[in-house]
């Protein structure tokens, strides 16, 4: 019976690992020919995804950059000031139910204030900004759960030094949390990377390299969705491969650096979990 | 404090019988501590006590108490969990406090840095004075804390530097002039027997020592306060007989700085480090007196039958 389960698990893991390999290596065999360090590098108009890869940058800077702060701020507060009364189970429920909408509605929504309410028109900015609403409930949510996770001794063991409890939380609390949240920056930048549907209803698909961020510009994910659908040239086709092909580096650069972040982290404070 | 309470201890003075728990009639032994002479002799000095309780009737060697509690009450919601306790620290007096589990031993000591407060469920009345200061009254929780420190069951150095974790209350404080910090840690960690020890590793996290030199880390950190009253709830329950040891040893050292209050379940170390002990027992201050005398000969009867263990 042991027996038969460990070849049952063995064999899952087995088929989800070859599923993996065979996409991976299928992505990067049509790729092959375009997928290049120049194709990186070179402007749309001559067959490359540069300003893809700058529009993408620029689209997961700004809206981290909206979304981590509030997301931590929120969740300090759920977890360090909030007591368990209605209002508080109302805000939970709340961004329980946010986490939960299909992306294009956040897309729809952007769209409707952004862009056209508060006049950002189709933008990096106004793209940003919805994505940032988009991956709020995933950062208080990891957030709330690394800063649940400090041991109460911390706070204790701060309070009784004579801190008070916003000293307790900047200097003890939030640093000995920093790997959860780290973590939870990273997985949020997964999901702006990967989002397709809201982008292209807020971000748009100019071409261009976009010289501000108030400008409308083209995602990795958008150029992608943009060539397979509608191509044209016979090359657009190898093009797209090769796109996806960056994606997927630049999603393993990031998880890369995670690993790297978050053990040098655990290294400095110790064993913690 | 209000008229009423100033009313209840003038008048207690004078009715010493009212507690029957109150210890305090274990008089005159002048020679065995003379750093800590039996408090409050309830023979006469009706209003003695009024304010600033620091006359010691009669004795030489009169220090004013550092610490003293009067007609403590303690809530959890409904539920009394301490009742009209009193009880006094003189400076450079080690206290062990005994009892079964439950009695309110730690609540009283959280009581004393006022880290009760963080259960919001937690009322209390009576006074408790730190030189003359209602702790309760006026004076900044902070401050109270950086005066009355605490070293609690489980080490719990934060996950940062030896240096760092010795550092903080202070940096908390304000101070940043980096000599003067390294001067404070270097001094702590010294007194706290573990200098030796770290004083090559200061900048590794402090979670890689072990659990007896996280214990006297933790205590380097609330010496590095300069704060006169320590608070030790159980502070060796969680280490092994030779940090228990050493911690013990610490503790002989430290009593010629500071005050100390130290919770223990172990018999033999109440009665190895501490000058008075009191014996807790559902919620009230069954017995207070001379540590020698409470095992030895102890006045009620249900600290005989714990001390000799017929129960708890």
């Amino acid at each position: 019976m042991d027996r038969l389960l460990y070849g049952l698990m063995a064999l899952s893991l087995g088929g989800v690992i070859a599923v993996l390999v065979y996409i991976l290596v299928y992505i990067f065999r049509q790729a092959s020919g375009f997928l290049s360090l120049s194709f990186i590098f070179r402007s749309a108009a001559e067959g490359g995804v540069l300003p893809m890869v700058i529009t993408t940058v620029y689209v997961v800077l700004v809206s981290v950059a909206i979304s981590l702060p509030v997301g931590i701020g929120s969740a300090v507060f759920l977890a360090e000031y909030s007591d368990n009364s209605r209002l508080v189970r109302l805000l939970r429920l709340t961004i329980e139910t946010l986490a939960g909408i299909p992306s294009i509605i956040f897309g729809l929504f952007g769209l409707l204030v952004f862009c056209r309410f508060l006049g950002f028109g189709q933008s990096i900015i106004a793209g940003a900004f919805t994505l940032s609403i988009m991956i709020l409930p995933v950062i208080i949510r990891t957030t709330e759960e690394s800063l649940k996770s400090v041991p109460g001794t911390y706070r204790e063991g701060s309070l009784s030094l004579g801190a008070t409890k916003s000293q307790s939380i900047f200097h003890v609390v939030l640093p000995s949390a920093m790997r959860g949240i780290v973590t939870s920056a990273i997985l949020a930048i997964g999901r702006v990377v990967g989002e397709s549907a809201p982008v292209l209803l807020t971000v748009g698909l100019n071409r261009n390299i976009p010289k501000t961020i108030f400008e409308s510009g083209r995602t990795l994910t958008i150029h992608l969705y943009y060539l397979t659908n509608e191509a044209v040239n016979p090359d657009d086709f190898g093009i797209a491969f090769a796109t996806a092909g960056v994606l997927v580096i630049v999603v393993m650069i990031i998880n890369t650096l995670t690993k790297i972040v978050t053990g040098n982290l655990k290294k400095k404070q110790g064993d913690i979990s | 404090m209000n008229q009423d309470n100033i009313a209840a201890r003038i008048m207690g003075g004078g009715k010493p019988a009212e507690h029957t728990s109150q210890p305090d009639i274990r008089g005159g032994k002048p020679d065995a501590h003379t750093s800590q002479p039996e408090v409050y002799t309830s023979s006469g000095k009706p209003a003695g006590h009024a304010s600033p309780p620091d006359t010691r009737g009669g004795k030489a060697d009169a220090h004013a108490s550092k610490l003293d509690v009067r007609g403590l009450d303690l809530y959890y919601g409904d539920f009394l969990a301490l009742k009209n306790i009193d009880f006094s620290l003189a400076p450079h007096e080690v206290i062990a406090l005994i009892g079964p589990s439950g009695c309110g031993k730690s609540t009283f000591i959280r009581v004393l840095n006022r880290m009760n407060d963080l259960i919001p469920s937690c009322r209390i009345s009576g006074t408790v004075m730190l030189d003359g200061e209602d702790i309760y009254g006026s004076m900044d929780v902070t401050q109270l804390r950086s005066r009355v420190g605490m070293v609690f069951q489980k080490p719990n150095p934060f996950a940062m530097s030896v240096f760092d974790n010795v550092a903080y209350g202070k940096r908390m404080q304000g101070l940043r002039d980096k000599r003067r910090l390294a001067e404070l840690v270097e001094s702590s960690l010294i007194k706290a027997a573990l200098w030796d020890e770290v004083k090559d590793r200061l900048k590794k996290s402090a979670l890689s020592l072990s659990g007896g030199q996280q214990q006297r880390l933790c205590i380097a950190r609330s010496i590095a306060m300069e704060p006169e009253i320590i608070l030790m709830d159980e502070p060796t329950s969680a280490l092994d007989p030779i940090a228990t040891g050493r911690i013990e040893e610490l503790i002989g050292e430290l009593k010629k700085d500071y005050s100390i209050v130290i919770v223990t379940h172990a018999m033999h170390q109440a009665s190895r480090v501490s000058g008075r002990t009191a014996f807790f027992l559902l919620g009230e201050l069954i017995e207070f007196g001379d540590t020698r005398e409470v095992f030895t000969d102890p006045a009620d009867k249900r600290t005989e039958d714990y001390i000799s263990g017929r129960f708890g």
